[in-house]
């Protein structure tokens, strides 16, 4: 039985459940509703959920855990020798299974064992969904028939309706946590697995990086290099470039915006920069492939410089156009959140305007700008597309704007997408250095916030 | 200005002295000063032109690249419907009918156009003007519809091949040594003659908004990962809405203010800020290796980019909560309504627009994001059009991403093409926020 | 001698007392301002005598403020605020086109309601004007002028041992002394101030009153204050302002026991404002 009959069968119960217990509500108030303690649809709701949440529960814990408990079924009732075969071998026989128990095809040709395991694993699921059914079916009844024994006029079921409302609300809140919780130990976990293989010193400061693995034990060129050095390098000359581009432009626009332009001219600018920060990354990635590092090697060639078509120089650029905008809204806010007494004083003492803002409004901000500029850092170290469009995959370890390298996030991608085994330490590599960025840009983040919110104290 | 004092003291004509300096000193700075004024605010207009300079030039680089993509250059062939090759055993099998060899056909109508080609090699030159699949599925498309064209020659109407669709769009010049050249002499030669007799034309490319991504070039459409993209922001926005919206009301409204909550605080912001590649390993390792989900389904995209999207639609949703005065709220507990009542028929209401704004802008945000998605294996050639949550799909952008990675001269018109596909979604997007802020945004 | 006063505009003829040089250093003649198309002043015709305390009284919102900041043309900086009419320093309208305001602003200092320090130490403070100007370059020149400004100042005992420490972290009346020492660091000619003491406490104030008491033999002083006790205390001429009109001006003495106008009457005996 399909799971949306049953989640469908379910939704029905429980409008029915809310119709017998609004009813059953004003049938004991004896025709005068103003005696219930609650108006008669809080005691509707009060059946429903009794009804469908335990169901959903139940429900929801199948959908997590059923895979799990009908593949360690179906690996039990194998043959032995099957049971022992390695990891990956056992994949296949159970891939093999359930293609076959879906009417596909099988790698080869199947023997009786594996049909038998189909068949096997079919009528484990079909039980397990007619188990379902059954105990949500009995879960909905028996708590429409509990709530509903409990209705009577003293009953307070707008409280218990609205205290279940707030345990929601109090999920639903603690899901950020639960999504940090969440990265922290998968990449955590990974990255254990990967420190087991290579270790983390020369993980951390080995300085070559050339990532393979052996697909058989005995295979010529098996040993992988991780070092990730020449990848912070190449992550940190990017983001180096890009905040290049980014801070001067960034804050100079701000300043001009903020105290220069009038203000019609100011309403036209500022959406301007929310479309540079609202173009999705991947445009700005086919832009500096097709258009930047063309122009850049062109550009180098006309000059008789060498500069590489997939250069740190364009993906660098292309990067700081993109973080233009974060940098000058938050210079924005913090230059405008300066007091207007502070230029008045200025002003007062025969200063020129870009006296003010040199000498005294850039230096009161500056904490501000310090905390959005570290931000943008952030955002930089942590952008994936256009540098995976725009520059290389050689992992050089070269501080030359005008050569190709690769980042941290290059390689995540590239050792991620497409068919890796899980357990290779390629795949595995990619978490360390997710939990790497991860940690970084976490750092970063703090010490950004605090310092903009402690220079927003100051102010108000 | 000079003073002259009736009655001076040594002091008086000390400070005014002193003034006079001064004053003097001072006019002596004006000139250099303004000029560092001037070039102040010169170097502020220069930072503002180089960003708008920017902008322009990748809208222009995107639009001029694109633009063509939306019109497909057409051959008109004339094919003889061989019963014997279509239909042998005449039994009108749709099925068969499907599967027919109708590239033997096409072949032989592009020999009898023109029977001087004799060589095996300009044969396959020949045979390369017209697009294989499109004509393929254009000469199937007939027959199954009209079964009783076979045994006749019609004349038909098919796609170009992307090479010769460049060409004709002029992306690829003819002034360029043929060794440089994609297009030979000879074909561009037969393209000529077959413009000569009227068989060539270009038309609006349907195909592309209709169709999914192909191997070919010329029959690649976006239809494909745009269901993906709508399927996965579905999932997005069911998932990050109720739940972000959930936590910011009881965030804002009713949580005390207590460590937790300010733990709880910091961990949101934080993951604003969080690169979303990491979201993407998430999802690989938890939805995908720990739970078994499908790979490359839009359920499983869309749970990551709700995840994603969850801070941004709190943070939105607490801003829009605050600015609702908290007069509302009293006047509410004031008539005797409970705190809930008071949030869910007072306050959230008021608060709708702002929340919505925000959420908008976040789904805008999550339309276009790439790495995560590639992460949980989106990434794979997909042609057929995702009918459900759970069949593999991929969307907009990672389309673009696999476009653009692909040599072939025609696939740079068409990333184009679907980066302006993509950034028309997004501007509606944020044009449906904007409307709705100015329109519904209360002031107090 | 007796003063001839009419409702609106007056034509000033000032006593001189003390053997005292009375020349006028600001005069202000048909002086309008419009914030927008909403109009605060009307026609306003004044003069300042150099070496003078003048104070500016009158109920809240009677653009005594808005005069004041005529003067150093601090009105520029608000977009939509037109001033019409003549001011002259020393017979040089400060309005004409070719007038420097910078130059302007190091010739007529300010010190404003709440006082702002910048958020630097007290030294950098001071040292900012002549810094800026041109007037005093190296250390030692430096040194000086800051010692200087802030013995006139009367703050120098006060902090002369942490001229490092930062500005915002005086008290109140100090801070303020501290925006009237960095005033004076520019040599300027006239000091404009702006209710300097309704942000502090009765003693600051007091030590601010004896301040401006002392400053008057080297500055003109124009003071706007809504504290008619002050005024009296303090100025050795009076402007009363209402409802954007210079209703009367004269010698403090003059307006407060004897006043020409009913309106003048009726604040000072506090039957209004």
């Amino acid at each position: 039985m399909p799971l949306s009959i049953i989640l469908g069968t379910l939704v029905i119960l429980t409008l029915i459940g809310f119709y017998m217990g609004r009813s059953r509500a004003v049938a004991s108030s004896s025709g005068d509703i103003r005696i219930l303690h609650s108006l008669p649809g809080y005691y509707g709701y009060f059946v429903a959920i009794w009804c469908g949440v335990p169901a959903l529960l139940v429900a929801a814990g199948w959908l997590a855990f059923e895979p799990q408990i009908v593949q360690g079924l179906l690996i039990s009732s194998l043959p032995e020798d099957v049971q022992k075969l390695s990891d990956n071998r056992l994949k296949l026989v159970l891939n093999d299974i359930m293609n076959i128990a879906a009417g596909g095809i099988a790698s080869k040709k199947p023997d009786p064992e594996i049909l038998k395991a189909a068949e096997y694993y079919n009528s484990l699921k079909s039980t397990g969904s007619v188990a379902l059914a059954g105990v949500m079916f009995a879960l909905a009844v028996a708590g429409i028939t509990y709530a509903r024994s409990k209705i009577n006029p003293d009953l307070r079921a707008r409280n218990n309706v609205e205290k279940f409302i707030m345990v929601i609300l109090i999920a639903s809140s603690t899901i950020a946590i639960l999504t940090t919780v969440g990265i922290v130990f998968s990449l955590l976990f990974e990255s254990l697995r990967f420190f087991q293989k290579v270790a983390p010193v020369d993980f951390l400061f080995g300085l070559e990086w050339s990532p393979q693995t052996a697909l058989r034990s005995d295979q010529v060129g098996s040993t992988g290099l991780f070092g990730a050095v020449p990848l912070f390098v190449g992550t940190l000359l990017i983001s180096f470039i890009a905040m290049c581009v980014a801070a001067p432009v960034g804050l100079l626009s701000a300043i001009y915006m903020a105290e220069y332009a009038p203000y019609k001219v100011r309403a036209a600018l500022k959406p301007m920069l929310e479309i540079l920060a609202g173009i999705p990354t991947v445009v700005y990635g086919f832009f500096a492939a097709l258009t930047v590092a063309p122009f850049f090697r062109d550009l180098g060639a006309s000059g008789g410089i060498m500069i590489s078509s997939e250069s740190a120089l364009a993906a660098g650029v292309v990067m700081g156009i993109m973080i233009i905008p974060f940098v000058s809204s938050i210079a924005d806010d913090v230059i405008t959140a300066v007091p207007q007494a502070m230029r008045e004083g200025s002003l007062g003492l025969g200063a020129t305007k870009s006296e003010t803002i040199k000498r005294v409004i850039l230096p009161a901000a500056l904490p501000g700008i310090v905390g959005g500029l570290l931000l943008a850092v952030s955002r930089a170290i942590g952008e994936t597309m256009i540098v995976v469009m725009a520059a290389g995959l050689a992992a050089k370890l070269s501080v030359n704007p005008l050569e190709a390298v690769t980042t941290v996030t290059v390689q995540i991608v590239t050792l991620l997408v497409g068919d890796q085994e899980f357990d290779s330490a390629k795949t595995l590599a990619a978490f360390a250095l997710g939990l790497l960025l991860f940690c970084v840009t976490l750092v970063l983040n703090i010490i950004a916030l605090t310092v903009v919110n402690k220079y927003r104290e100051q102010y108000e | 200005m000079s003073e002259t004092i009736a009655s001076d003291t040594f002091a008086l004509t000390d400070i005014s002295t002193q003034k006079e300096a001064t004053a003097e000193a001072v006019r002596q700075s004006l000139k250099k000063r303004y000029s560092a004024e001037r070039r102040f605010r010169f170097y502020g207009v220069m930072a503002l032109v180089f960003a708008f300079l920017m902008l322009v030039v990748l809208f222009a680089t995107i639009f001029s690249n694109g633009y063509s993509a939306f019109v497909q250059t057409m051959i008109r062939i004339d094919v003889k419907l061989d019963a014997e090759t279509i239909d042998p055993k005449g039994t009108r099998d749709p099925a068969v009918l499907l599967r027919a060899g109708y590239g033997l056909l096409i072949k032989q109508s592009l020999r009898e156009t023109f029977p001087e080609v004799r060589s095996r090699r300009d044969k396959k030159k020949l045979y390369g003007l017209v697009s294989q699949l499109g004509a393929n599925d254009a000469l199937s498309d007939l027959v199954l519809q009209n079964p009783v064209v076979i045994g006749k020659t019609v004349s038909i109407w098919v796609p170009a091949s992307d090479d010769v669709d460049m060409l004709v769009k002029g992306h690829i010049s003819r002034d360029v040594p043929e060794k440089e050249r994609r297009v030979s002499n000879k074909e561009i030669a037969w393209i000529d003659t077959i413009k000569a007799q009227d068989r060539l034309k270009t038309q609006f490319n349907t195909n592309f908004f209709t169709a999914g991504d192909s191997r070919e070039p010329e029959m690649a459409g976006v239809w494909g990962a745009a269901m993906g993209s709508l399927l996965t922001l579905a999932v997005t926005l069911l998932l990050s809405f109720p739940l972000g919206v959930s936590a910011a009301v009881y965030l804002e409204e009713s949580a005390p203010k207590n460590r937790w909550t300010q733990i709880i605080e910091v961990n949101i912001n934080n993951l604003a800020a969080v690169p979303s590649i990491v979201f993407g390993l998430l999802g690989l390792a938890v939805l995908l290796n720990f739970m078994g989900m499908p790979r490359s389904a839009p359920v499983v995209g869309g749970i990551v980019l709700a995840l994603m999207t969850l801070p941004t639609v709190i943070i939105a949703g607490r801003a829009a909560l605050t600015s609702v005065p908290p007069s509302i709220r009293e006047a509410a507990l004031g008539v005797g309504a409970s705190r809930v009542q008071t949030i869910f028929h007072h306050v959230l209401p008021l608060a709708m627009p702002g929340i919505l704004t925000g959420s908008i802008i976040g789904m805008a945000r999550a339309l276009g994001e790439t790495a995560p998605l590639l992460m949980i294996g989106m990434v794979a050639f997909i042609a057929d059009i995702p009918q459900g949550f759970t069949d593999p799909a991929t969307v907009l952008p990672v389309q673009v991403y696999l476009w653009a990675d692909s040599p072939e001269r025609a696939f740079v018109e068409k990333t184009s093409a679907a980066i302006i596909v993509l950034l028309v979604f997004l501007v509606t997007m944020n044009a449906l926020a904007v409307w709705l802020r100015q329109k519904f945004e209360n002031r107090w | 001698m007796t003063m001839t006063a009419t409702a609106t505009v007056a034509e000033t003829k000032y006593p001189k007392s003390d053997a005292e040089d009375v020349r006028t250093k600001f005069s202000a003649r048909d002086v309008s301002v419009f914030y927008g198309e909403k109009q605060a002043l009307f026609d306003v015709a004044l003069d300042v005598p150099r070496h003078q305390v003048t104070a500016l009284i009158g109920p809240s919102g009677c653009g005594k403020s808005t005069f004041l900041r005529c003067l150093n043309r601090m009105n520029d900086t608000i977009p939509i605020c037109r001033v019409t009419g003549d001011i002259r320093l020393d017979d040089n309208n400060i309005y004409a086109p070719d007038i420097d305001v910078v130059y302007l602003r190091a010739r007529v200092g300010m010190v404003f309601q709440k006082p702002n320090p910048f958020p630097k130490s007290i030294f950098e403070n001071i040292a900012y004007g002549p810094r800026i100007h041109g007037i005093a370059t190296d250390k030692n020149d430096l040194d000086k002028i800051v010692q200087t400004s802030l013995e006139k100042a009367g703050l120098w005992n006060e902090v002369k041992d942490r001229l490092g420490e930062p500005g915002t972290g005086l008290s109140g009346g100090q801070q303020q002394r501290l925006c009237i020492a960095r005033a004076i660091a520019v040599q300027p000619e006239v000091i404009l101030m702006d209710e300097p003491c309704s942000a502090l406490d009765p003693i600051a104030t007091a030590k601010i009153e004896e301040l401006i008491d002392e400053l008057r033999s080297n500055y003109t002083i124009v003071i706007v204050t809504h504290n008619m006790q002050q005024a009296a205390r303090v100025s050795q001429q009076t402007a009363f302002f209402h409802l954007g009109y210079l209703v009367e001006h004269s010698t403090t003495e003059q307006i407060f026991t004897n006043p020409d106008d009913q309106r003048t009457q009726d604040y000072i005996t506090g039957r209004f404002g």
